[in-house]
């Protein structure tokens, strides 16, 4: 116990808040009191919200189960437009590809990289581009001073001709043994239901990641049950279920604030009860740093790896956009949960995503999956060799 | 967040403390530090390169005072260059003369949009203003749902109707207007700069309800990509400012040091936690002055004046100087602290305090232990802990849940305070326990310093 902190803690804020307010007070002459304390004041409490109302013969009252292809599980909210964003996707059947989607980006970036194909010989210029290039791709400075300096040496032994178009093959060549031997795979567990979970930061698209799994799951024929496990973002479950309809998904949900382990436990249950063959189950994001909430996490992991469940992924899902702080997290996670993958989302922007590099170097984690778009097509596998191409575009 | 970087500035400074003059070498030496620790910190490149010229230059130059040593000199320039990188000036909002103030938050998916506008939401309402939440976020399902729930939750009201964003977010201020209300925030779809057609919504979106401000909303995790999304939203849209998000966790926060730079308008709030309350206006000196590790304590004054019961702190002050504090109060100060956010959090704001302090892990449960420890005691006991025996103790390990070692810990720790505080005033006592050195006071007691106190765990 950190008593001796907390007292002390305790102490200093007391003297000094309560000590400078007596000063405020001071300096107003006894003026006016204290504005009015805010309307609302604790939002620690969740309001209470019944939970959908159960079928008759549920053991735990809690979650609620809107079985597949019956009844629509929700009426529509008003104003909520069904969206129309998979018009925007590649037709469907055929999976888009990452260079499909870096027309767009490379407009707007106009190629960072044209003036190094210009030149004649390599120079300290040259690197300098180069390392450019990697920093600004987000792959950090540890990994860029590591590839380049290997670089340079192979220059200058000769392995590696001395002309930029040489150089540049070369270390796309090195980003892409980067992911070499990597297993892709998604795994299924020997026997049913397999738990897919999914964890992360906050924002960073898990629930649309298993909107677009239940759907690509359920096309290749699995019977697939989402868990709602975040319960404490307002109208996560919501948006699961609406997923969750489109892909003919089972969906399991509990009320606002419930344990997420209890909301998981249950999914497992149903999954095992109807015979499915696949869990995803959905976690609310979390920051790598708050202690409480991770340990929540590797409760919700136990629970769900508990018979008859089975945990075969734990997937960290990674936006592209996310800078060195990536590193930290998927060391956290992974540390936490046992990571057994990472999806890197929103790739089809202008974000790199070079942070996977490092994740991969250091921490040795596979990357599965990519997203490229908001439609539930736009969830493809991870190809090294379009991704070292997109890093230099 | 910035804590790391505030380690690395700590490190460069320290061993710069030791020299006498600097010459050129040296002051390289440090840049090239300085630049690690700012790429490092996802500042971007454009940024840092900039950054690292006006240090060079200023340190380089005449301008050095005579009066300051060569470490104290490179501060003051980083410090005031930081603090001009970051925004100089605090963002201002005036409300327009004709209501209602009409707010628009844009951004990426995913970076906090939604709850930075119910989180603004409750800072209006604050401000004695009467916000109206409106959904324009019709892409991500049940975002408006999310809204709502939100509006709910800090008691405003939320409007979206309608099957166009546009559409949607013009009912939105004809109805505050219809209603009385005198800010208007306008939540949109999550969108990515690249995506012309949806560039092109938001763009009627605001040429639709002519937002009196414009914010950008970005996440604090963002990396390089930040000064590039920020560049296409501000050709899109004529922003006002930022909303930075998620700064509570250990990003280092480049994205707050590049976005200003690059959109050359002001970050003008932070989000430092998920709930609606956890949001307040920015202060850029104030974050500079973090980042060296110089505390943030008005930001703290701040937070105390709004959360503290005035009376209940005035009485403690006297109590705190009498030196009859008592466990009573100490329960008392707990509950007042517990609303100014998580400990933690508290922590990074106090000047002064050694790097094992600020990374200590204070983990909230902590918090509740000692609380329920005190609880379990008799009004009596909390007013003189030496009535405690041995059969009392176990009676209050046992009413807590906790051990007697756990009870002694708490009590003895408490003690060891009282008396600090009664021999040298209680200011003293924190000033002392919060020096990085002072183990011993006056009569020669081991005071528990703070450096103990993290490793401990």
């Amino acid at each position: 116990m950190t008593v001796v902190l907390i007292v002390v803690i305790v102490l200093l804020l007391a003297v000094l808040g309560a000590g400078t307010m007596t000063v405020v007070r001071r300096n107003q002459l006894g003026g006016a009191d204290r504005p009015p304390e805010p309307e609302v004041r604790d939002g620690d409490a969740p309001a209470q919200q019944l939970p959908e109302p159960s079928p008759p013969g549920e053991d735990r009252g809690t979650p609620s189960l809107d079985g597949a292809g019956s009844a629509s599980p929700r009426e529509p909210e008003p104003g909520t437009v069904e969206p129309g964003r998979q018009e925007r996707a590649a037709p469907a059947g055929t999976r888009p590809r990452l260079s499909d989607r870096l027309g767009r980006a490379k407009s707007l970036l106009g190629g960072s990289l044209t003036a190094i194909r210009g030149r004649a010989r390599v120079d300290d210029a040259t690197f300098d581009e180069l390392e450019e290039a990697l920093l600004l791709a987000d792959v950090g400075l540890p990994l860029t001073g590591r590839l380049l300096e290997d670089l340079r040496s192979r220059v200058r032994s000769g392995e590696v001709a001395d002309n930029p178009t040489a150089l540049l093959g070369a270390l796309k060549a090195d980003v892409i043994a980067l992911f070499a031997g990597e297993d892709r795979d998604l795994r299924y567990a020997p026997e049913s239901p397999s738990v897919w979970l999914f964890v992360g930061v906050n924002g960073v698209g898990k629930t649309t990641t298993i909107g677009k799994l239940a759907a690509r799951e359920s096309e290749a024929g699995r019977s697939v049950v989402v868990a709602a496990g975040d319960t404490f973002r307002a109208a996560a479950g919501d948006q699961l279920a609406t997923w969750a309809e489109r892909s003919g998904a089972g969906i399991v949900r509990g009320a606002d604030g419930a344990d997420p382990s209890s909301v998981v436990f249950d999914a497992v249950q149903h999954a095992a009860a109807r015979g499915a063959d696949l869990v995803l189950a959905d976690t609310a994001g979390r920051l790598h740093t708050k202690v409480n909430l991770m340990d929540e996490l590797r409760k919700v992991r136990r629970v769900a790896d508990r018979p008859p469940g089975h945990v075969s992924e734990v997937l960290l899902v990674l936006d592209a956009t996310t800078g060195q702080n990536g590193l930290v997290q998927a060391r956290e996670f992974a540390g936490a949960v046992e990571v057994t993958g990472v999806v890197l989302t929103k790739l089809d922007g202008t974000a790199k995503g070079g942070i996977v590099c490092a994740i991969r170097s250091e921490l040795g984690l596979p990357i599965k999956l990519v997203g490229l778009g908001e439609g539930a097509n736009d969830l493809v596998a991870f190809d090294p060799e379009e991704f070292a191409e997109a890093l230099f575009s | 967040m910035f804590d790391t970087l505030t380690d690395r500035f700590d490190g460069i400074f320290k061993r710069l403390r030791g020299r006498g003059r600097l010459g050129d070498a040296e002051v390289g030496e440090v840049l090239r530090e300085i630049r690690v620790a700012l790429l490092e910190a996802d500042v971007s490149l454009e940024v840092v390169r900039d950054l690292i010229e006006r240090i060079r230059a200023r340190c380089t130059g005449a301008e050095l005072s005579k009066s300051l040593t060569p470490a104290q000199q490179v501060i003051k320039v980083v410090n005031e260059e930081l603090t001009a990188t970051l925004g100089g000036e605090t963002f201002r909002l005036t409300y327009a003369s004709r209501p209602p103030t009409v707010v628009l938050l844009a951004g990426l998916q995913g970076a906090g949009k939604t709850t930075a506008a119910a989180a603004l939401a409750l800072w209006f309402k604050q401000q004695g203003r009467h916000p109206l939440l409106v959904g324009a976020d019709l892409q991500r399902p049940a975002a408006v749902e999310q809204l709502r729930v939100l509006g709910r939750d800090v008691g405003a009201a939320v409007s979206s109707e309608g099957t166009d964003p546009v559409a949607v977010a013009r009912k939105g201020v004809d109805e505050a207007i219809r209603v009385g209300r005198d800010v208007v925030i306008v939540d949109t779809a999550g969108r990515l700069a690249i995506d012309e057609d949806l560039m092109e919504e938001v763009r009627r979106v605001a040429a639709a309800v002519e937002p009196h401000y414009t914010f950008f909303v970005v996440d604090a995790m963002t990396g390089q990509d930040a000064v590039r999304s920020a560049t296409a939203f501000g050709e899109a849209l004529e922003l006002d400012g930022v909303i930075l998000t998620k700064i509570d966790g250990d990003a280092r926060g480049g994205a707050a040091l590049s976005v200003k730079h690059v959109v050359g308008k002001p970050i003008a709030f932070v989000s430092t936690g998920e709930r609606p309350e956890s949001f307040e206006a920015f202060h850029p000196d104030r974050m500079a002055s973090r980042i060296l590790g110089m505390g943030d304590v008005l930001t703290l004054i701040e937070r105390a004046e709004r959360e503290y019961d005035q009376v209940a702190a005035e009485k403690a002050v006297e109590r705190l100087r009498s030196g009859r504090f008592t466990l009573e109060d100490f329960h008392d100060q707990l509950q007042q602290m517990k609303r100014m956010g998580p400990l933690q959090s508290v922590l990074g704001m106090l000047p002064g305090m050694p790097k094992e302090v600020r990374d200590a892990q204070i983990d909230d449960r902590d918090v509740a232990r000692v609380e329920a420890i005190i609880r379990s005691m008799t009004p009596a006991e909390r007013d003189d802990p030496s009535l405690i025996n041995g059969s009392r103790r176990l009676r209050i390990a046992a009413g807590s849940g906790r051990s007697t070692t756990d009870v002694n810990n708490l009590l003895r720790q408490f003690k060891e305070m009282q008396k600090l505080m009664r021999s040298g005033g209680a200011m003293g006592a924190v000033a002392r326990a919060g020096g990085r050195k002072a183990k011993k006071v006056k009569g020669g007691r081991v005071t528990p310093s703070l450096k103990d106190a993290g490793s401990l765990r």
